[in-house]
């Protein structure tokens, strides 16, 4: 005999969690109560926003299903953010969530809300538990659900007696059978031959990969793909670190705060190779006139992605890693397409990302000194803005799952709660959370997880004393109007000192590299106040609507 | 843009129909017509919804739809050979000894059925495809059509073909 609360722990611990980032409440007790003396890691953060990001950046570094857990009411709103941060990404978390009584559900009871009708839209499929025998099967079916096909959070709302009634629990399916979800692996083996046909036929292939490529943990297959046929890669923000920076091939990322050749390449090429994308608007600019001479092909686990936003010649609905794998099968050698990396070794050449050097401290030099410092070798998160632009333009990144950032819902605050659940799931490497000074007191509370856990996430603040971003627009297209963007002069390290953590704040170029290694060799978290050139601009830059090789703030053509 | 009629097979859970009708306004469809009822397998319901929309749209919502895990299957009966039926139930002004007899008339016409004669008025159920409910309708109108009362459509494949069948 066992109370649901045991049922829900062990469950978890047969699906292999050993983290938990959590906030309790009432109708959480007997959860938590259960969870005081079991092996299970909790992490108490300091707001539950916090702790979805976690779990999320937990799953990002690992590949794993991350989890959070939350009280009724307001502790489960508080996870909304986070859950819908996770949902436009495609990653797989599980939020549990407590709920008021089976008996007061609908009755306005205290701390009720209906989190599972909040977060359908956000959710990759959501539980309403009421009967405490389905337990052991629901949380079977969400991490399978959360983790397979295109994997997204699942959450599951647990009444207050749900997990108190004691009952003999039934065995739970060995194998999970759900009639409505079978997602395809393997693609079509007659859309491949096509797809191939199309690659080795044309002149002026461009890869053009995603963050699907990440999730499903085929970067290897992806370099192997385009080194065996010559064929430049471009990234998009979610799919840096599938090809290493420093590959001849690589053309960094594309888009509206892509390089000049990646956007060139895509505009000229014949013939697009997309790769688990979703064709964003960030990505496309204006979509008729996004590679405008090209024939494509789209692999997808999602066949709702395919012909969504842009016509496809060729779809392979399918698991990214199995269907690049039977390409490599199947492909046939043919000679490489020198023309064509000849003009594109010339616009790489004339057309590189800038990185002004006038004594000033600029943000880009900041980046490229944290890469060179860090060799790749570390997991590096971002808040959202142009820090989170700076960073993904000028850090080298050389591994998959090293670069976790908020690209679908653009959530300020999701870099350093997502830095600490990195760290659990990757302890072994350096964690640096490039923040903004707007972003990062979105979330400075967990500045106090942070201390009271010792986590070691190393902050780095681009600190302009502005929401940037928004500034840049304003200043582009606003006629200079800033309009509340400005923000007042915040010491960080004080912050950071009135939690217990080390920090120091740097001003001049010369002292970007010290302090950058007192990060790194200090134990614990550590934080660094950047006082960067206030009024330093993204570039290039394709004006929203405008076609993506009209860039501003480029090089002359 | 034309009207679509989509056959739905469900799950029979609770939540599924606002899973499914929440998907349809968060996309910007508005639902001509829905009808949800069990179906031949036990613990699943289908749900029949007509929308209207170009068939680039329709195709983007049938395969979110299927992304839905408590959806089994989604069709588009709209290209098939099919039969289609809406039930209304119309309450029509009828004072004795004026129009009775004629509304009578106009409903055999159609053959509907009078399922309830009242002092002042009569009530009509009709059986028909979207049209003939419309053109009934219209014609009682002259003689005051108190309260109409329609389901939304349910659809299904002539012959020996199955909704489930279809690719
Ligand atoms: C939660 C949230 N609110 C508002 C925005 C809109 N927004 C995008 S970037 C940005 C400015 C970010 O400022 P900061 O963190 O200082 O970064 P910077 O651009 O200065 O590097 C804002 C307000 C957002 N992305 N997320
Ligand atoms: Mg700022």
């Amino acid at each position: 005999m066992k109370t649901g609360a045991k049922i829900l722990v062990e469950s978890l611990q047969r699906e292999g969690v050993e983290t938990i980032f959590g906030y309790p409440g009432g109708v959480v007790l007997p959860i938590y109560d259960e969870l005081y003396d079991s092996p299970l890691r909790h992490i108490l953060v300091r707001h539950e926003q916090a702790a979805a990001h976690a779990a999320d950046g937990y799953a990002r570094a690992s590949g794993r299903v991350g989890v959070c857990l939350a009280t009724s009411g307001p502790g489960a709103c508080n996870l909304v953010t986070g859950i819908a941060t996770a949902y436009m990404d495609s990653v797989p978390i599980v939020a549990l969530t407590g709920q008021v009584p089976t008996n007061l559900l609908g009755n306005d009871a205290f701390q009720e809300s209906d989190i599972t009708g909040i977060t359908m839209p956000i959710t990759k499929h959501n539980y309403l538990v009421k009967d405490t025998a389905d337990l052991g099967r629901v949380v079977k079916e969400a991490f399978y659900i959360a983790g397979t096909g295109r994997p997204g959070p699942v959450l599951i709302d647990i009444p207050k007696d749900v997990s108190t009634k004691v009952i003999k629990e039934p065995p739970v399916p060995e194998k999970v059978i759900l009639r409505g979800y079978s997602p395809t692996y393997r693609g079509h083996k007659r859309q491949i031959e096509k797809a191939l046909q199309l690659i080795t036929a044309a002149e002026r292939p461009v890869i053009y990969a995603g963050g699907g490529v990440i999730l499903s943990n085929a970067s290897v297959e992806l370099v192997d793909f385009a080194t065996q046929l010559g064929i430049p890669v471009t990234t998009t923000l979610m799919g840096i670190g599938c090809i290493p920076c420093d590959h001849p091939l690589n053309l960094g990322m594309l888009g509206m705060h892509g390089t000049e050749y990646a956007n060139f390449a895509i505009t000229e090429s014949d013939l697009l190779f997309s790769i688990g994308v979703r064709f964003d608007d960030r990505v496309t600019g204006k979509t008729d006139t996004f590679a405008p001479h090209a024939k494509i092909i789209h692999i997808d686990i999602d066949p709702a992605e395919i012909g969504k936003n842009k016509r496809v010649d060729v779809p392979v609905v399918g698991d990214v890693k199995a269907v690049l794998q039977d390409m490599l099968l199947m492909l046939k050698k043919n000679g490489q397409k020198d023309a064509w990396l000849k003009k594109i070794r010339h616009w790489k050449q004339h057309h590189p990302l800038k990185c002004p050097q006038d004594g000033r401290l600029h943000p880009q030099f900041v980046i490229r000194q944290m890469s060179e410092l860090l060799g790749g070798d570390a997991i590096i998160v971002s808040e959202v803005g142009q820090n989170q632009m700076w960073t993904a333009q000028h850090y080298c990144f050389k591994h998959p799952r090293t670069w976790i950032t908020s690209g679908g819902l653009g959530t300020m605050g999701y870099g350093l709660p997502a830095a600490m659940g990195a760290h659990f799931a990757r302890p072994d490497l350096p964690v640096f959370d490039v923040a903004g000074d707007g972003s990062i007191q979105m979330n400075i509370q967990e500045f106090g997880t942070i201390s009271h856990n010792k986590i070691p996430v190393k902050i780095a603040i681009l600190n302009n004393r502005f929401l940037g971003m928004v500034r840049q627009w304003q200043e582009l297209f606003y006629d200079r109007r800033y309009s509340f963007t400005e923000l007042p002069s915040v010491e960080f390290v004080k912050i950071a000192n009135a939690y217990g953590i080390e920090g120091v704040k740097v001003e001049s170029p010369d002292d970007v590299m010290p302090a950058l290694r007192a990060a790194l060799d200090c134990d614990g978290p550590f934080v660094m106040d950047f006082r960067i050139e206030r009024e330093e601009n993204v570039f290039p830059m394709v004006p929203a609507g405008a076609a993506i090789n009209e860039m501003i703030g480029g090089h002359p053509k | 843009m034309k009207p679509h009629t989509l056959s739905i097979l469900v799950e029979n859970k609770s939540g599924v129909l606002s899973r499914v009708t929440g998907l349809f306004s968060r996309r910007g469809f508005n639902i001509e017509s829905l009808a949800v009822g069990p179906c031949e397998e036990p613990g699943m319901s289908r749900i029949t919804i007509v929308v209207i929309g170009d068939d680039e749209k329709i195709e983007q919502v049938m395969k979110q739809l299927n992304k839905l895990i408590d959806i089994i299957k989604v069709s588009d009966l709209t290209e098939n050979e099919r039969v289609e039926r809406e039930l209304a139930l119309i309450k029509v002004t009828a004072e004795p000894g004026t129009s009775r007899a004629e509304i009578m008339q106009v409903a055999s016409i159609f053959r509907a059925q009078i399922v309830d004669v009242g002092a002042k008025t009569l009530i009509l159920q009709v059986i028909g495809d979207t049209e003939k409910i419309d053109a009934l309708e219209k014609l009682l109108r002259q003689y005051g059509v108190k309260e109409f009362v329609r389901t939304g459509k349910v659809g299904i494949l002539r012959g020996s073909k199955t909704v489930t069948s279809l690719k």
